[in-house]
């Protein structure tokens, strides 16, 4: 049982990790997502590595929308992007996979830049209706511009290798995508106790405040961005190369509304947040699904309301965070995790 | 030169149907300041109650009008009181995340009841094309263009000289002020979600009696976007002009440049001007300037 907040040195004040406890219990996380694969069926460890890419994605939103303040309706064009770029560079040009990552990262975090440069002009309602017309443009590219992005059928890609190692099953995938996810979220996490990530919440909080304090307005909304879309062109990358083809139909702008519901559900500006909100919205679909399925057995036309019912759960979930839990899954997370820890003396 | 009027003469008229769903969207956000990303839904859902309402229960168009009318304003108000209500003084994220998830309930419920299949109106209107000159307009178009510009004038109307149009606009002019001198503001927001929902119903009536119902209709609701941005988020006018200039200006990128791109063009090239104008203008045409103080 960890008491109190009792700091004596910079370093346990600066500390990632605060105490034994939260170190004990990563560890076990830890040892437990390493075993996972070997004990998973084949479902599973699929759904884990879906899920394991929609992580990178919503925590790149969540940079951008919870922790810097930009509304953006176009996430999911930004990871269509880093798609596209992986499916090119592998199909086309035989570029290993993990120079794709990279590349995939920057061109996406170039689209990024360019859609939130107008950004410093843009506030609130109005960049959310113009990240909303280029998720729409760039949707309309990858459908129209078929000499490069082969249109409504899509690109098919070769299987990635990594050091020499093929990756042609999921099994071999899911440490791939582990990796990546512990690294982004590090990454993201450590972000935010430095000068860049401090500047963000200010802005968010109040960006006049944040630029009479001496924040420049243009430079840190554009890292923003970009550090956001380089997140989503990650995803993006390894989406494609896990599912081994690309379509637009992979980037509509429902997803680019799922992406934020995510980070809604999970929690606004928490990296925690982000990746409840991720398993969240991955596993919820499946359940309605296999529910539906249950149904099924009573009523034999149950199935044929999945896509509807869906749609119900999904604006219902969307409402109701936002109504009676605003913080989102993190928040609650927190609660029982404090009522655990000051138990048994609440006050 | 006949292809490009017929173009411009078309676009027009769908131009002012637009127009009247745009209204739907601005007599919202002018009360409340909230982008209601459900109206699209809110005119599909309208469509589909007529449509319930004169092929299932066989009611002439003079009483299913009314009906849709109360229906619709119902829902506007109920979807005010249970849901935005809450909402008032939360960050534009959250109110337009649930706006978006109210228009993912709309439409699941809607395809759950009328299912996902496509079905057409009964005629409303005489079926003879219009023919102006050489230009040959379908006569659905027309009429129907008619029709919303009627609504719209009631509407302007309204809010010119009836007393809860006064008391809309003055709420919409200064909350605090308005509260002072005895308007009841929480009843206007009220009121302005079930005019809002009115106009955006009677919009889809009419473009289903067009091009037909199906749940998907309410993706049109997307268009209002460039609309208000063209013609100012706030301004009823506005709304209308904006209206009546996407519904060219898509005919036309259509009409031309459609064959060059295997279709689609219409739909974006009204985003690519809206990029365009927030670039150069960060509020839109006429919309009204925000001023920030600390």
């Amino acid at each position: 049982m960890h008491i109190g907040d009792y700091r004596v040195t910079y370093a346990s004040d600066e500390a990632v990790f605060v105490n034994a406890t939260s170190r004990f219990w990563l560890g076990i996380l830890f040892i437990f997502l390493l075993t996972f694969p070997f004990l998973a069926g084949d479902y599973l460890l699929f759904m884990a590595n879906v899920t394991g890419i929609t992580i990178i994605g919503a925590v790149g939103l969540n940079i951008l929308t919870g922790f810097a303040g930009q509304i953006s309706l176009g996430h999911a064009a930004f990871i269509g992007v880093g798609g596209y770029t992986a499916a090119i560079f592998s199909s086309r040009f035989d570029i290993p996979f993990l120079l794709c990552l990279l590349l995939s990262g920057i061109m996406a975090a170039l689209f990024g830049i360019i859609v939130g440069g107008p950004s410093l002009r843009l506030k609130g309602l109005y960049l959310g209706i113009a990240t909303l017309a280029a998720q729409l443009i760039l949707e309309f590219v990858f459908v129209h511009w078929e000499s490069v992005t082969g249109g409504i059928r899509g690109i098919n890609l070769p299987t990635p290798k990594v050091f020499g190692i093929a990756l042609d099953n999921d099994f071999k995938f899911y440490f791939v995508i582990l990796t990546l996810v512990i690294l982004c979220v590090t990454a993201a996490r450590n972000l935010f106790r430095t000068r860049v990530g401090r500047a963000f919440i200010a802005i968010r909080d109040r960006d006049i405040s944040a630029e009479l304090m001496g924040i420049n307005l243009l430079q840190y909304k554009t890292y923003a961005f970009a550090i956001s879309s380089f997140m989503a062109g990650v995803a993006g990358c390894l989406y494609v190369n896990f599912l081994k083809t690309v379509t637009p139909e992979y980037f509509p702008l429902l997803e680019s509304v799922r992406y934020l519901a995510m980070i809604i559900v999970g929690g606004l500006g928490s990296i925690l947040g982000a990746i409840f909100g991720a398993i969240f919205m991955t596993f919820v679909p499946e359940m309605i699904k296999s529910l539906l399925g249950l149904l099924g057995a009573i009523f034999p036309t149950a199935m044929s309301f999945l896509f509807p019912f869906q749609q119900v759960i999904f604006g219902l979930l969307i409402v109701g965070f936002l109504v009676f839990e605003p913080h989102g899954l993190a928040e609650i997370w927190y609660r029982i995790k404090n009522y655990f820890r000051l138990w048994p003396f609440e006050h | 030169m006949d292809i490009f009027l017929q173009l411009i003469v078309s676009g027009f008229l769908v131009g002012g149907i637009y127009a009247l769903i745009a209204l739907g969207f601005v007599l919202i956000y002018k009360a409340t300041n909230i982008i209601n990303f459900a109206t699209g839904e809110f005119m599909m859902i309208g469509a589909y109650i007529f449509y319930s309402l004169s092929v299932y229960l066989k009611l002439s168009p003079f009483i299913g009008i009314p009906l849709v009318i109360v229906a619709a304003a119902l829902l506007g108000a109920l979807v005010e009181r249970l849901i935005l209500r809450h909402m008032l003084g939360q960050p534009n994220i959250s109110i337009i995340m649930v706006t978006i998830g109210l228009s993912s309930i709309l439409l699941g419920i809607a395809e759950i009841i009328w299912g996902s299949s496509f079905r057409s109106f009964p005629a409303l209107f005489p079926r003879k094309a219009i023919i102006i000159g050489e230009i040959v307009l379908r006569s659905n178009l027309f009429y129907g263009f008619v029709t919303a510009m009627v609504v719209v004038v009631v509407f302007l109307l309204v809010f010119k000289y009836a007393k809860v149009g006064v008391a809309m606009r003055a709420t919409a002019n200064d909350q605090i002020a308005a509260f002072s001198m005895g308007i009841n503001v929480k009843s206007m927001f009220t009121i302005s979600w079930a005019f809002g929902a009115i106009a955006a119903s009677l919009g889809g009536i009419i473009i289903g009696n067009i091009g037909g119902v199906q749940p998907t209709l309410g993706h049109i609701g997307l268009k209002i976007f460039p609309i208000v941005i063209l013609g100012g988020l706030d301004s009823i006018m506005g709304a209308v002009i904006g209206g009546l200039l996407v519904g060219i200006l898509e005919n036309l990128a259509g009409g031309y440049l459609d064959p060059y791109f295997h279709g689609g063009v219409k739909d974006l090239a009204p985003f690519v001007v809206l990029i365009i104008i927030l670039l150069i203008k960060p509020y839109g045409l006429f919309g009204t300037k925000e001023i920030e103080r600390l």
